[in-house]
């Protein structure tokens, strides 16, 4: 045994540990992600049981969340019913029940002792709601303009899919009308006001001009009457059908096809259909809004202002890393001062992200942009525009915070080139330029792509600064839309990681919200280790193509 | 590869080669200039703090008057300056260079006494022969003719144009103290028969007229002394302070029908006289002014239950003091010497501000209520001075070391930086989130630094190449990731986890390290056969599923555990039993999910130093009959020893800087305990919480800003530091 410790093995045995705890750590990780994201939107069995709790029975519906052991003296301490236990522990299950109007908590917990029994019938409905979230019944009619039809003649629910798809078109064409058409009438509106504004200012509003303003905004008034009138009739039509609904109380609830946007049988449902179903439910959360102060529905405005953000970055990113690198390898001298300035800037990698943030909000926002806004904004002001965080002043404040990354890339790639190819072009005659453009700068463009790739994977996790700079946790508009001049960069913007903080920590209902974090997270971080594979992948492919040319 | 190239002059081209040398070379230097920019943006907004103040006299205005001076003020704009005088007269003064005329007031009544408010009350109270008292206040009124603001002062009765009866006898007051607050006001007299008296009012409003009215309740002042100095009431309507000399009595009022002497205090310095007496803005704190240049600030502390007025801190102006000014929101004053000097104090950050010379004495001074400006009073007439004061409360020693607040017991670190109430005392102290910031990083690097280098050793050194090469980029990966991700999981999914299986936690990090070496036992005494079965360098391998293993155990038996160690309720046991308090967010998540976040940094660049130590080395000492694990400690690890150096700086670089996660995984309150089952709040974290709320120009938002100047640098610094090493390695390695 001595001997054995003296030969050095078990230390060996023990760096290896290390190895293995770090390699079960990330992919443990990685996995868990996957798994509590992915499973988010599997239909799970609703359950119907028979509950003694409190010392009264009662049905409880429900999905099973949760479920986990307890000792029994920490459910002694809170004074919770004990009967008919034995043993240490006991098992516990968080049941969500839904119809958080009707009862007092959408989530209920029940040990396995209160359980009287189980069952799981076939014809009980999910049904999704835009307000006040998921309602567990079972479907007893459905009223189709005024006239109900009774459940049992609807066995294969086409009746109820039928008018769930007709009020559901209803409401698009709605939402549509109210955010483009009513938008931009609103837009308009306020770009008049400014607009006299900013004649006032100037002492030039003749009696003219302001008629002319006063015209517009008369038609606009009208147009806007006529759409409203059409809006309300939109909503009213999609309001004419209702589900009624017997919930776990026993009583029949009314909901109205509006507030209904899906309904679904996860106990009738096979394999396929509950593949197909997993299916619907990802996309709807890809491409839709956030509903319920962002803990339901998808992520689309956060997913399109991550990537609007990181390609406006990318844009302002990329010459100036390129020309910084560019002139640090092949211009600058190669002195101490070189070697300095490339520490330094290797460094400015290591500073942490909130600083960068601190000084996008003192430099871009209230400097650059207080300028802007007293030099070309000044109708609007006190409202700041451009003196407020925003989507630009994000990707400006990324793209100082990834400008390291680019710079280091791309001279990797410059001091990868062979000086031998350099000096080929200047032997055959090209000029320094020449040889930069058609020879040097083609072969780094790998170099530069994994720069960009690196830096673009980074800004999209990155968040701590953007909290300072433009993020905020609802955008009532996207920084993109059909107004003039449909690039709206003074917008603030939604962002998959702030959501992923916000929802997490900030919202009312953390346990509701739960798996909605765990998906966006899955969708980041799917994102963010892709962009690093593909950068991996092309840095390896370069490495092989100057090897070969190295010989 | 084709490509059609023209044969431009050759002129043209030399002119296109130097323009893009121009030119890249001139971008190349704006985009590095840029970068060198936010060092120095990061000063320049924090620079100001660090300023001294400075008074400049901007007006003189001629009094001719007999009468003394009640009050002097100036209003918000800097304007108007105005006073009362002891004949119950205001008059106003303009301060601007536009010409501009104002009228008198006049208070209608026989005045034998006079007392103002605290400045931002901006009340004067006159006592008259027959015993009553008006209440009088100026007025500013504005108005925006043209677009221009144009201010009109006035005199205005805020408590109503009646008198209010004082004494029931009708005795002429001879002194007088005066508060408000909101509907009740109190008013301490000492009529000329000797008797101190003290009126509550409490607004009343009359249901038909809706005016109010002021209905006095009275008292008598027990045990007043023989002579009394002067009289304060403090704005909280609680406390009457009277000075006699070099003794201050001390009263609580705050029941009008139980007024009681708490206490009877000497407060002069050593070997002096008090000269004056003043509140501080808020009112917790008395300033005493002595003939010998000593000024005092006094306030109530608690000690074994005893409130008692203790003295707190002392500065020094250096001559007998004749008057103290104090600002409207601020804990700042102003007092004139004896010598015709003016000196600036705040008391928070604890020192003198600037020091000007008159050539006059000045026996009046009010603040501006944004203490902008300075309205003196002396032989010449009123002076004003614009006083340029930004941040008085940070000092260095405000900042870095302890100090004695308004209301605490003792001299502490606090972070507190905002509060409801206008004349809050903001506690900028960064040492409390400085230690957090360390107390985070420590915790973070006892957790990655041992696993990372551990596994960096292996990677580089044991493990079969084929292997390396995925493990590596794996490890790596965890680099990339979010670190919002790291926190949100850290906060809802391992905070609770480890709340809910803290003996089960603490076993796996005690059984992980027995389980390897037993493992390594166990394989070594396998038969040579299964040994043979797994290639040199796939350890690693093999322990995955004892880690898996362990760690699942682990859980599993942790309540049991629970049960047999800790009764059940491992929380419950170290608050009752060992009175340990446990925060579910607490400093074992953030080390470890930093921790996590770390282990890539250190590993990837050990990692590098490690395996490009040059092979003949090692070779060579296996070569001379040293074990594997001899050459590793004795020749490997010493090579690289200068690059596992700067990959643990490197590591702690990020660990300090690190937001999102500790921003989620802790409590994010800023206390000062190194226990693993306590959070913290960290500088960056306070930066992302607090900065979106600050005031632009704020002290409080200068401040945030040097919290991330010191981030910068102290990262910065870090990082230089490991590259440079770094460098002077790869240097070496070349020569061997």
């Amino acid at each position: 045994m001595n001997k054995w410790f003296k030969s050095g093995n078990p230390w060996i045995w023990m760096t290896a540990g290390a190895v293995s705890i770090s390699l079960v750590a990330v992919i443990g990780l990685l996995l868990l992600i996957a798994a509590r994201g992915l499973v988010y939107f599997w239909p799970s069995p609703v359950l119907e049981m028979e509950v003694h709790q409190f010392g009264k029975n009662q049905t409880v519906i429900g999905e099973l969340y949760e479920t986990e052991l307890v000792p029994i003296e920490r459910l002694q301490a809170s004074g919770a019913n004990l009967e008919g236990l034995d043993g240490d522990f006991v098992e516990r299950f968080l049941i969500k029940t839904g119809n958080r109007e009707y009862v007092d908590l959408d989530f209920r917990w029940l040990t396995e002792n209160e359980i009287l029994s189980k069952t799981r019938p076939e014809n009980i409905a999910v049904v999704e709601r835009r307000t006040n979230g998921n309602f567990y019944g079972y479907v007893e009619g459905i009223v189709k303009g005024g006239e109900t039809i009774d459940a049992s003649l609807d066995t294969d629910h086409a009746t109820l899919y039928e008018l769930l798809e007709r009020s559901n078109d209803i409401i698009e064409q709605a939402d549509s009308l109210q955010r483009s058409d009513i938008g931009s009438i609103n837009y308009s509106l306020e770009r008049l006001r400014l607009k006299q504004r900013k004649y006032e200012m100037a002492e030039e509003l003749t009696a003219e001009r302001l008629a002319g303003i006063e015209a517009e905004e008369e038609q606009l008034h009208q147009d806007y009457l006529v759409l409203e009138k059409q809006l309300f009739a939109y909503r009213d039509d999609a309001r004419r059908d209702q589900l009624i609904i017997r919930d776990m109380r026993g009583e029949l609830v009314t909901i109205p096809m509006d507030n209904v946007l899906d309904v679904f049988f996860p106990n009738e449902m096979n394999w396929f259909d509950k593949v197909g179903h997993w299916v619907h439910q990802a996309t709807k959360f890809i491409v839709s809004e956030p509903r319920e102060a962002n803990t339901e529905g998808g992520v689309f405005p956060a997913i399109f202002g991550t990537v609007f953000m990181v390609m406006l970055m990318a844009v302002i990113v990329t010459p100036l890393g390129v020309v910084a690198a560019i002139y640090l390898h092949e211009y600058a001298g190669n002195n101490s001062l070189t070697r300095l300035i490339r520490i330094a800037v290797i460094n400015l990698a290591g500073v942490p992200s909130i600083v960068y943030g601190v000084f996008g909000l003192g430099f871009f926002v209230y400097m650059l942009g207080g300028s802007i806004d007293s030099l070309f904004y000044q109708e609007s002001l006190p409202t700041p525009t451009f003196g407020s965080p925003g989507v630009i002043w994000a990707a400006l404040t990324l793209a100082i915070l990834t400008l390291p990354v680019v710079i280091v890339s791309t001279e990797e790639g410059l001091s990868r080139i062979p000086s031998a190819v350099r000096q080929g072009s200047l032997a055959l005659g090209a000029t320094k330029a020449e040889t930069l453009w058609r020879i040097v700068i083609p072969m780094a463009s790998p170099a530069i792509m994994t720069g960009l790739i690196l830096a673009v994977a980074r800004a999209a996790g990155e968040v701590a600064p953007l909290m300072l700079v433009g993020v905020v946790k609802l955008a009532p508009t996207l920084p993109l839309d059909g107004n003039f001049p449909f690039i709206h960069l003074e917008r603030k913007f939604m962002h998959l990681g702030f959501h992923i903080y916000d929802v997490g920590f900030q919202s009312p209902n953390v346990e509701a919200a739960r798996p909605l974090v765990y998906a966006t997270a899955f969708l980041l971080v799917t994102v963010i280790i892709g962009l690093n594979l593909a950068a991996i992948q092309i840095r390896n492919r370069l490495r092989e193509k100057f090897k070969t040319l190295d010989q | 590869m084709t490509q059609s190239v023209s044969f431009n002059s050759s002129a043209q081209r030399q002119i296109k080669d130097r323009l893009t040398r121009y030119s890249v070379s001139a971008g190349g230097i704006v985009v590095l200039l840029a970068l060198i920019l936010i060092f120095f943006y990061l000063l320049y907004v924090v620079a100001p703090i660090f300023y001294g103040a400075s008074l400049e006299k901007s007006k003189t205005i001629p009094l001719n008057d007999s009468h003394t001076t009640v009050a002097i003020g100036v209003e918000e704009q800097n304007e108007i300056a105005y006073r009362f005088n002891s004949d119950g007269r205001l008059r106003f003064f303009n301060l601007t260079d536009t010409p501009r005329e104002f009228t008198d007031y006049q208070v209608d009544a026989e005045i034998t006494a006079a007392d103002r408010t605290v400045p931002n009350q901006g009340l004067v109270a006159y006592g008259t022969r027959e015993g009553t008292a008006y209440v009088v206040a100026p007025k500013f009124g504005v108005s925006y003719p043209n677009d221009k603001r144009l201010i009109t002062p006035s005199l205005d009765y805020p408590m109503g144009e009646q008198a209010l009866s004082i004494d029931a006898q009708g005795q002429p007051i001879v002194q007088l103290a005066f508060e408000r607050e909101e509907e009740s006001a109190v008013v301490a007299a000492i009529t000329e028969d000797g008797r101190g008296m003290l009126v509550r009012l409490e607004a009343e409003e009359d249901m038909f007229s809706e005016s109010l009215e002021w209905l006095p309740e009275l008292a008598e002042i027990p045990s007043l002394p023989k002579s009394v100095d002067q009289m304060l009431v403090t704005p909280d309507l609680r406390r009457l302070y009277i000075r006699s000399g070099n003794q201050l009595a001390n009263y609580n009022i705050s029941n009008i029908d139980d007024v009681r002497l708490n206490s009877v205090d000497f407060i002069n310095s050593k070997d002096a006289n008090v000269t004056d007496l003043a509140l501080l803005t808020g009112a917790s704190s008395l300033i005493v002014a002595n003939d010998n240049g000593s000024i005092t600030q006094w306030f109530d502390v608690a000690k074994d239950g005893v409130r008692k007025l203790t003295q707190i801190r002392e500065f020094n102006a250096g001559t007998k003091i004749n008057e103290i000014g104090v600002e409207y929101f601020r804990k700042g004053f102003a007092v004139s010497g004896e010598d015709g000097s003016i000196t600036l104090f705040h008391t928070t950050g604890g020192g003198r501000l600037v020091r000007e010379m008159t050539d006059s004495k000045a026996f009046g001074l009010a603040f501006s209520p944004r203490a902008s400006g300075l309205l003196t009073e002396s032989e010449k007439g009123l002076e004003f001075y614009h006083v340029d004061n930004e941040h008085p409360e940070v000092t260095w020693r405000a900042l870095w070391s302890k100090i004695w607040y308004e209301g605490y017991p003792e001299p502490q670190y606090v972070w507190q930086s905002t509060s409801a109430s206008d004349d809050f005392e903001p506690k900028l102290s960064l040492v409390p989130i400085s230690f957090g910031t360390i107390k985070a990083a420590f915790y973070a690097m006892l957790f990655a630094a041992p696993i990372a280098l551990a596994g960096a050793i292996y990677t580089a050194y044991f493990m079969s190449a084929p292997l390396r090469k995925v493990v590596k980029p794996t490890v790596e990966i965890m680099e990339a990731l979010p670190t919002v991700i790291l926190g949100f999981l850290a906060g809802l999914w391992l905070a609770p986890l480890i709340e809910d299986n803290l003996p089960g936690v603490i076993a796996i990090m005690v059984l992980l390290p027995v389980g390897f070496l037993a493992t390594a036992f166990a394989w070594s005494k396998m038969p040579k056969k299964v040994r043979q079965l797994l290639p040199d360098g796939w350890d690693a391998i093999v322990l995955i599923p004892v880690v898996l293993f362990i760690g699942w155990g682990c859980i599993q038996i942790s309540p049991a555990l629970e049960q047999w160690m800790f009764d059940g309720d491992a929380r419950l046991y170290l608050t009752n039993e060992l009175g340990i308090s446990f925060d579910q967010r607490n400093s074992m998540v953030v080390g470890l999910a930093m921790g996590f976040a770390v282990i890539p940094t250190i590993f990837s660049i050990a990692e590098d130093a490690i395996f490009s130590v040059p092979k003949h080395l090692s070779n060579g000492s296996l070569a001379l009959g040293a074990t594997p694990w001899q050459t590793l400690t004795k020749v490997v690890i010493l090579t690289a020893s200068p690059g596992i150096f700067s990959a643990v700086m490197m590591g702690l670089g990020r660990a300090v800087g690190e937001t999102m996660i500790v921003l989620m995984a802790t409590g994010n309150t800023p206390v000062m305990d190194w226990s693993i089952f306590q959070g913290m709040r960290t500088l960056s974290a306070n930066i992302a919480v607090e900065m979106p709320e600050s005031e632009v120009g704020s002290s409080h938002y200068r401040v945030l800003f040097l919290a991330a100047f010191v981030l910068f640098v102290f990262t910065f610094a870090f990082n230089t530091i490991a590259e440079f090493v770094r460098q002077r390695l790869r240097d070496k390695y070349s020569s061997l």
